[in-house]
């Protein structure tokens, strides 16, 4: 077979875009409910995870826990673990992981396992020919500590915060605002940490070939990870390729390289074999993110017309010493309601407790429920219905910046759920019963903001007419496998099955990866793009403009002539690649999804338990690319939200900053019977300045407002407010008792 | 020790050198059966379901020594692609899972479940003793033990009951 004929576009999103290419394409499989390429293997369990398909030759790790919550090891029994069966090695290497890269991080995080920050920091990987004998000498472990815990931070209120001078902001007087007000509120809430509790525990297995590691690993963004793994090895990016082709959820938890991945590195390259380090679920609870807890004050005012006035959110929130990322709980506060006083403020104490993190949606999923009760507490005062409060005070342009929207459909969004969900008929607090059951509904406007960031891509027509999509996308459950075979099958005229998408290997063209619900749009446009250089291509060859070319069902169409995508071909292939990057449209314009969210809940006065009987979401996030991933997206970002409502909350032990429920027994997340039917409605929706396709990102706007909604709802069945998340039956009983 | 499995239909003898091989470890790096997931090794997320004698267990909480003789089904003995069971279809169609860790397990306690209910097993839910009809909410409950944290329970829960209509219109029409 003969080179490929290569082509290439890249895009800078500078202008909105105006081609509108994928609503003038003729496949019509964009969009579709198009069941996921890859169901097959993983309802029949041959899709193959980090800790699966070993080399031949694989031996087992184990990481030993810190036992202190600061401090040094100053010795180990290393001798003891060495003789015990078939243990092969104890490493204690100055490369390995304090805690896990940040996402985007690109290079390694804080490394070296003999100084301790944190209870159950790793300190040590045991390595045996069977994973039950690295097991058992792991936990035989013992290690001598010069123990500095008595020094350590364990919460909040007792930790020093600092105030980054670039994360305040402040307009107008919003305490004049407060005080000349009709009505105001100035109310603090609390959320709790909460962990990820991806179904997957991190894995990894490595193993090497002279200078170069393959490292196969659950992982969400190959191309930084490759460069992470590379500087905590100290050996180059060329040297590393990272295999991640199914990944057992992420949420965030997987953005950055972590301690299984660069340890199994280490120990393979030692003992010269594959190694194969998962971590247990116990360790995934402690060592590697947490989302961090946040204490948020919110201070609204409004006129005596329900017009507001002012806006303030002051967050505090928590990490590690010296760890770059905080939460940034505020981030859609500036621009949601209008109010020309404003302020915001952002805090972050250091703890010594395990690292926080990226956790689905990181800001808008604690600040969005938070905000959006503290403006159900408003409207109450006000006297004012909950959706036509919001109603009122949606602005035209950012309000702190001044900036246009590249599209604002909030009001649209509160008015269409409204009248879906049967609005009309909620009473005023307290008024509903049913026996032992108070009964309420509660609403949240949903917000997240939404991002492009670069991202390639290969599409290679081949000879036969079929198609094959290579980048280093992964797909984490979010449907990446079938979008990206959908944009390459719309452009190209291709019936899906005709489409293979390759993913998951650091090898192939680097994307965005999954992180920050920009992978569909990132990655998706960046596919789109690579298609889009063959279809010119094809033109060319048709004799005619781009423009006067159809495509479809592997046909190429143009003034009366049809040719098969074979014969257009004649034996060639056709290797388009495709980059997207952000550009002006993205500083110029303030980009955010939109959503409202509904909830209807009952309240036993007897146990104090809430059920949410009823959810429903309308939402608009640009052009949707697969109306059942994109719909499963959304029920599972809400469903988070009921576990950060209901159920979700990492205790800590104040003595020593320990993760006492580091299990899916004791961390609760929401199970089957927690969850009612889910509506869910998008809003025909296109945002040009968003990218090319004009889709936006969808899996974490949808869990951010859902927590607002439920307490929202529970305010109404019992005319109580609760302001600690997660409300659970002893706080609901001490109000109702 | 050697200990004799029926794994999906074969025999599989396996010499065992550590007693502490648990079930789950045994089926996925001894007799390289992958599908069969470890979530949590403690009996809390349901991932390792598989039926053992006709019933489903979690196989992180058993030990493969313990299984001398015992019949074992596996996902991979569920249905293979090109050759799914109705039950595997049902959770395409409605997009019962996301990012599939969580799926062979639910697939395993779904199977076994109906089986449950075919039989007259009540439910926390069921109020009585006699036989339950299959409610959302019956399925939700029988379904609590497979955690999925990607939450796809509405979809999963529409797959089941897909599925089990259509089992029973697939017993009827053998029955006839």
């Amino acid at each position: 077979m003969s080179d490929p004929i290569e082509v290439s576009l890249t895009h800078r999103m500078n202008f909105p875009d105006k081609e509108d290419l994928l609503d003038r394409t003729a496949q019509g499989i964009l969009g579709t409910p198009m069941d996921r390429p890859e169901g097959p293997l993983k309802v029949s369990g041959t899709a193959t995870y980090a800790d699966e398909d070993h080399p031949p030759g694989t031996v087992y790790g184990w990481l030993v826990r810190s036992s202190i919550s600061k401090g040094w090891v100053t010795g180990f029994n290393t001798r003891d673990l060495r003789a015990m069966p078939g243990v092969l090695a104890v490493i204690r290497d100055k490369r390995m992981l304090r805690n896990p890269a940040q996402g985007q991080a690109s290079k390694a995080p804080y490394q070296g396992p003999a100084e301790i920050f944190y209870k159950g920091q790793p300190i040590a990987l045991v390595v045996a020919e069977t994973f039950e004998q690295a097991r058992d000498a792991a936990l035989n472990a013992r290690a001598d500590y010069d123990d500095r815990s008595a020094k350590g931070v364990f919460v909040p209120a007792e930790a020093k915060y600092e105030a980054p001078r670039s994360q305040q902001a402040s307009k107008g007087d919003l305490d004049e605002a407060m005080d000349e007000a009709a009505f105001a509120v100035d109310v603090e809430y609390h959320t709790p940490s909460m962990s990820h509790a991806a179904m997957e525990p991190h894995a990894a297995v490595a193993w090497w070939d002279g200078g170069h590691v393959t490292l196969r690993g659950s992982y969400q963004m190959l191309g930084s990870n490759k460069a992470e793994l590379a500087d905590a090895l100290g050996i180059s990016p060329r040297n590393v390729r990272i295999l991640s082709p199914y990944v057992g959820g992420g949420f965030g938890s997987k953005l950055g390289i972590s301690h299984e991945g660069v340890a199994a590195a280490i120990a393979a390259q030692k003992l010269g074999r594959p190694v194969a380090v998962a971590l247990h679920r116990r360790q995934q609870f402690e060592t590697t993110h947490r989302r961090s807890e946040s204490r948020q004050r919110i201070r609204l005012s409004c006129g005596a017309d329900g017009r507001m006035t002012g806006v303030g959110h002051d967050a505090w929130v928590s990490n590690l010493p010296a760890e770059s990322f905080s939460e940034p709980v505020t981030q859609a506060t500036p621009f949601t309601y209008d109010g020309e006083n404003r302020q915001i403020g952002h805090h972050v104490g250091r703890l010594n407790i395990t690292c926080a993190g990226s956790m689905r949606a990181p800001g808008e999923a604690i600040g969005v429920p938070v905000t959006e009760a503290a403006m159900d507490e408003l409207a109450q005062a006000a006297g004012i219905d909950p959706v036509e409060f919001r109603l009122r005070n949606i602005p035209e342009k950012d309000p702190s910046s001044g900036r246009p929207f590249s599209s604002n459909r909030l009001a649209d969004c509160l008015t269409r759920g409204a009248e879906s969900f049967g609005w009309k008929d909620r009473r005023e607090n307290g008024a509903r019963r049913e026996g032992e059951w108070l009964i309420g509904m509660g609403v949240a406007s949903a917000i997240r903001v939404n991002m492009l960031v670069p991202s390639t891509a290969r599409v290679i027509l081949l000879p036969d007419g079929t198609a094959r999509v290579e980048t280093d996308m992964t797909d984490i459950g979010t449907g990446s496998y079938s979008i990206l075979t959908q944009i390459a099958a719309e452009v190209l005229g291709l019936p899906a099955d005709r489409v293979t998408t390759v993913l998951g290997d650091s090898d192939l063209p680097q994307s965005s990866g999954s992180g920050g619900s920009f992978g569909a749009a990132s990655s998706g446009s960046s596919v789109m793009l690579a298609a889009k250089a063959v279809r010119e291509k094809l033109a060319k060859r048709m004799d005619c403009d781009p423009d006067d070319l159809t495509l479809k069902d592997g046909y190429a169409i143009a003034e009366n002539r049809r040719r098969t995508l074979a014969e257009v071909l004649e034996g060639d292939t056709l290797q388009g690649t495709g980059t997207i990057k952000k550009g002006l449209t993205s500083v110029d314009h303030q980009q955010a999804c939109w959503g409202a969210q509904f909830a209807e809940v009952a309240v036993s006065t007897v146990t104090g338990e809430v059920h949410v009987r009823r959810l429903a979401a309308t939402f608009a996030c640009g052009r949707i690319l697969n109306a059942k991933t994109a719909r499963s997206q959304c029920i599972g970002g809400m469903i988070f939200g009921i576990g950060q409502a209901l159920h979700e909350e990492i205790s800590t032990d104040a003595r020593d900053g320990s993760f006492v429920n580091r299990d899916l027994a004791e961390y609760h997340v929401p199970a089957n019977l927690d969850v009612p039917h889910i509506d869910i409605e998008f809003l025909n929706d296109r945002d040009p300045y968003a990218n090319p396709m004009q889709a936006k990102g969808i899996g974490e706007l949808a869990c951010c407002g859902t927590a607002g909604a439920i307490v929202n709802a529970i305010a109404n069945a019992t005319g109580e407010r609760f302001r600690s998340f997660p409300v659970t039956l002893d706080k609901v009983l001490e109000r109702l008792g | 020790m050697d200990v004799t499995l029926t794994v999906n239909g074969a025999q599989r003898t396996l010499q065992l050198d550590d007693p502490r091989v648990s079930l789950l470890d045994a089926l996925r790096q001894r007799l390289d059966l992958t599908g069969t997931k470890k979530g949590c090794d403690h009996g809390q997320c349901g991932a390792c379901t598989v039926i053992v004698n006709g019933r489903r267990i979690n196989s992180c909480l058993s030990l493969a020594v313990m299984h001398d003789g015992d019949e074992i089904t596996t996902i991979e003995g569920i249905g293979q692609p090109g050759d799914l069971a109705p039950m595997q279809q049902a959770f395409i169609r409605h997009d019962g899972f996301q990012c599939g860790y969580c799926t062979p397990g639910q697939i395993m306690s779904a199977t076994a479940m109906l089986d449950e209910v075919r039989q007259g097993w009540p439910s926390q839910l069921s109020g009585d003793l006699g036989p339950a009809e299959l409610t959302d909410d019956e399925i939700r409950e029988r379904m609590s033990g497979n955690l999925c944290r990607c939450s796809c329970y509405p979809n999963i829960v529409d797959a089941i009951r897909d599925a089990a209509q259509g089992g029973d219109r697939a017993n009827a029409e053998d029955a006839a």
